[in-house]
């Protein structure tokens, strides 16, 4: 067992970034994620790690930041709110086409435009299918809780730099705002720059007469070669979806109906069926842990189990959708969830349980 | 053990920091805790409010819609959360500011008159450290000396010449909640 | 007959320098581009800084400067080359960095990120190439075209009653605490390229200094968007892009 703390799901992110080693944060404040750039600016982690710390003009600025850094093989970070996710949008497109590793963390309000600040899970979309333009993907992880978001940033950077991908930590303003007992790993010694080099042979780190320059760009005006490129990472995403792919089955072995929910929903849904279960009501509760790769078999599997599926979002369906092509029409499946804001309760969910899956 | 609180009032009566405070008691005492704000311009002079489950298993859902314990520090929080306590559970509320006071018949409920007594010691700082006594008395989940620890977690090092006096406080409220 | 029997080392006058690479430059006969990008390449080599070099291509003409240049590179997206150029010197602080700039980039799509990387100091060197004109997409009106000059975008000239005036984007960085050497040069003559070349030794030596950032304005020309053989092109230049745009320092260090 690590360190023991009481903290916010941001500052235990902003924690675990410097224990995990991280090189650079740029980021932009925005509510409900401004906790994570007010903490490292208060650990103050450039005077003990020598983790640089910026501020950026915006997250536009911010993003490309992150883009310079992760060209030089640096472990970088960012964090937003979704209307700031849209504006790094394009940045996070140009990373996923230059193969750069970068974590970045979207603590989503409702939407759409300036919406609202309470807690939201409406960027599923956004985050799962693509969000800026071209194709491409980006692993997404689905935090739960507290310790999640200290588990995960230390996961984050690993997926991002095996694969050389951005990588997304999609939370909320439940799960950015909530304290919770968080055990801390121990703290990782950042990379020098002669292991960079070893490790990262793509960076830019200075053309020595012992190899070819390195180029970082997501641009190819030979349309062959670009294709090449996308058919590349999209060899890429197969195997993330092969070796990756995350879950979590609560209560499923015997369960006849099922809820599918992700990151603080899921928390809802499973007092859902806690209290569905002491009604007599066999609920399970299967939670995607990476929305993108999507655990898809798994669903799959439980389709020939359970009457029928019920996924829960604070939005007006998002993931429902890939749900329904898990299923692939076996059995029904629908949505419930509150959006703009609004959270749903365990006791909603399970009305609705009842009246559209087991009444329906 | 689980017990699901709501600790709701005025932004600036302590309301967040004495979630925080019972939280860290939780930890101290080698329980699953979880302590869930509301978020946002309303803390600015309106009202905050804050869920907090202490568990000896893992905590489900951190946002609830019925509670074990309703702590209500204004009136604005009597009309919300009034409702929202499990049938047999506590309600405790400070009478100061309370106009319409609670009917329900099917819980327990307890008055503490803690602005009261805090200003008459001079020291508002201590009000929600009296509340969190009366509360502890009902609903002894926490011994005072995990949330002297907790206290000690929670509060920068430069304040802990005042844990004797917060002390003194959770004392106090154990004696004057009273059964309404 | 080969390249290897007209080049004879008797009758080598001149030569590509070394970081060049083998890719034949894109740019348009007679633009300016490539003589920059030679006296930057000249420096680099001469101060023996290759390993130590990393440089930020923008989008626009230049774009592709990353192909000719023998150096590791980054190319940005469109106007953020100085946000990359922040992060890779806060994070690399031994190394040189530089971006490497267009009007439109610069000035307009990217001004947030310039005006803030020089009010924030950063250590770095901005390379800005002024042709007053979109020359990529086509010759469309930039934040720096001169009032009545005829672009796609402005075709009757650009009044600035509606379109705004230029933006004199070097003055107003020179005001900046940040930036620490702010001059604007030329390259349509051996001795403006004499002299030009002598701002960017300076700027490499500066930024070992740690002392804020070097920004080096140069006007060029963009015969093919300005619709004029390459001598016009720089005569026009001479004529009315330096009158609005005067070469000289803005801002020197006092050492």
């Amino acid at each position: 067992m690590g360190e023991l703390r009481l903290m916010k799901g941001n500052e235990a992110i902003a924690e675990a970034a410097v224990r995990a080693g991280c090189d650079g944060y740029f980021g932009y404040p925005i509510t409900p994620q401004s906790e994570v750039l007010e903490y490292l600016m208060s650990v103050k982690p450039y005077e003990t790690t020598g983790m640089v710390v910026l501020q950026a003009e915006s997250e536009v600025s911010a993003i490309n930041m992150c883009y310079g850094g992760a060209g030089c093989g640096k472990m970088v970070m960012t964090s937003s709110s979704s209307p700031g996710i849209s504006l790094k949008m394009e940045g996070i497109s140009y990373m996923a086409g230059a193969e750069l590793p970068l974590l970045i963390l979207n603590v989503v309000r409702g939407g759409p435009g300036l919406g609202t600040i309470q807690p939201s899970q409406c960027d599923y979309f956004q985050a799962t299918k693509g969000g800026g333009h071209g194709d491409y993907r980006l692993y997404v992880l689905a935090p739960a809780s507290v310790q999640e978001m200290a588990d995960f940033a230390k996961l984050g950077f690993e997926m991002a730099y095996k694969y050389r991908t951005p990588v997304m930590i999609l939370s909320d303003g439940i799960i950015g705002q909530m304290m919770e007992k968080v055990d801390l790993f121990d703290p990782i010694p950042r990379r020098t720059n002669e292991e960079i080099i070893k490790t990262c042979p793509w960076a830019t780190t200075g053309k020595t007469a012992n190899r070819e320059r390195n180029i970082i760009t997501s641009l190819d005006l030979d349309s062959a070669k670009q294709e090449k490129h996308v058919f590349d990472l999209d060899a890429k995403y197969k195997r993330m979806q092969a070796e990756d792919t995350r879950f979590e089955r609560i209560m499923c072995d015997d369960a006849e109906y099922l809820l599918v929910a992700y990151g603080s929903s899921a928390r809802i849904c499973q007092k859902t069926v806690d209290v569905a279960r002491a009604e007599g009501i066999k609920l399970g509760l299967l939670r995607p842990i990476t929305l993108f790769p999507f655990p898809t078999d798994e669903i799959s599997k439980l389709a020939g189990q359970v009457k029928g599926m019920l996924s829960v979002e604070m939005s007006l369906g998002q993931m429902v959708e890939d749900v329904r092509l898990a299923v692939n029409g076996k059995i029904p499946v629908e949505h419930y969830g509150r959006t703009g804001g609004m959270i749903h309760t365990p006791a909603e969910v399970l009305a609705a349980l009842k009246s559209i899956i087991i009444g329906g | 053990m689980t017990e699901e609180i709501i600790i709701a009032g005025f932004g600036g009566q302590g309301v967040l920091s004495m979630g925080k405070i019972l939280a860290y008691s939780g930890i101290m005492q080698n329980q699953e805790v979880s302590w869930m704000p509301s978020y946002g311009p309303e803390m600015r002079g309106g009202t905050a409010n804050v869920t907090v489950i202490l568990s000896d298993s893992r905590i489900s859902s951190p946002y609830l819609n019925e509670f074990d314990t309703a702590i209500i520090l204004n009136q604005q929080s009597m009309d919300k959360f009034e409702k929202s306590v499990k049938v047999g559970g506590t309600l405790i509320y400070d009478p100061n500011g309370i106009t319409k006071h609670p009917t329900r018949t099917d819980i327990t409920i307890y008055t503490i008159p803690a602005t009261d007594e805090a200003s008459r010691r001079g020291n508002a700082r201590i009000f929600n450290m009296i509340v969190l006594g009366g509360f502890l008395k009902l609903k002894p989940v926490v011994e005072i000396e995990n949330v002297m620890k907790g206290l000690e977690k929670s509060l920068p090092k430069r304040h802990h010449g005042m844990l004797p006096e917060n002390r003194e406080a959770i004392l106090l409220g154990m004696e004057i909640i009273v059964k309404k | 007959m080969e390249m290897k029997d007209i080049i004879k080392p008797e009758n080598l006058v001149f030569k590509k320098t070394s970081l060049f690479t083998e890719k034949p430059l894109s740019y348009c006969p007679g633009c300016g581009h490539g003589t920059v990008h030679r006296l930057i390449l000249e420096t680099i080599e001469e101060m023996g800084l290759q390993a130590e070099t990393i440089g930020v291509a923008p989008v626009g003409c230049s774009v592709l400067a990353y192909e000719f240049m023998d150096i590791d590179m980054q190319q940005a997206a469109h106007g953020r080359a100085p946000a990359l150029a922040t992060a890779i010197k806060r994070l690399h602080p031994e190394k040189f960095v530089f971006t490497y700039q267009g009007d439109g980039d610069l000035a307009a799509i990217g001004t947030a990120e310039t005006i803030h990387a020089c009010n924030r100091g950063e250590n770095i060197i901005i390379f800005f190439v002024n042709n007053g004109i979109y020359g990529m997409t086509g010759g469309q009106m930039a934040p720096t075209t001169l009032p009545g000059m005829k672009t796609s975008t402005s075709p009757f000239g650009r009044d600035t009653e509606i379109m705004g005036n230029p933006l004199k984007i070097t003055e107003l960085v020179a005001h900046l605490p940040g930036t620490y050497y702010v001059t604007r040069n030329a390259v349509h003559t051996p001795a403006a390229a004499r002299k030009a070349k002598k701002a960017i030794q300076k700027a490499f030596e500066y930024q070992k200094l740690n002392k804020g950032l070097c920004f080096l304005e140069f006007v060029s020309n963009c015969n093919s968007g300005w619709k004029l053989p390459p001598v016009k092109s720089n005569e026009w230049m001479v004529e009315n892009m330096f009158p609005y745009y005067p070469l000289g320092d803005i801002k020197v260090p006092s050492l």
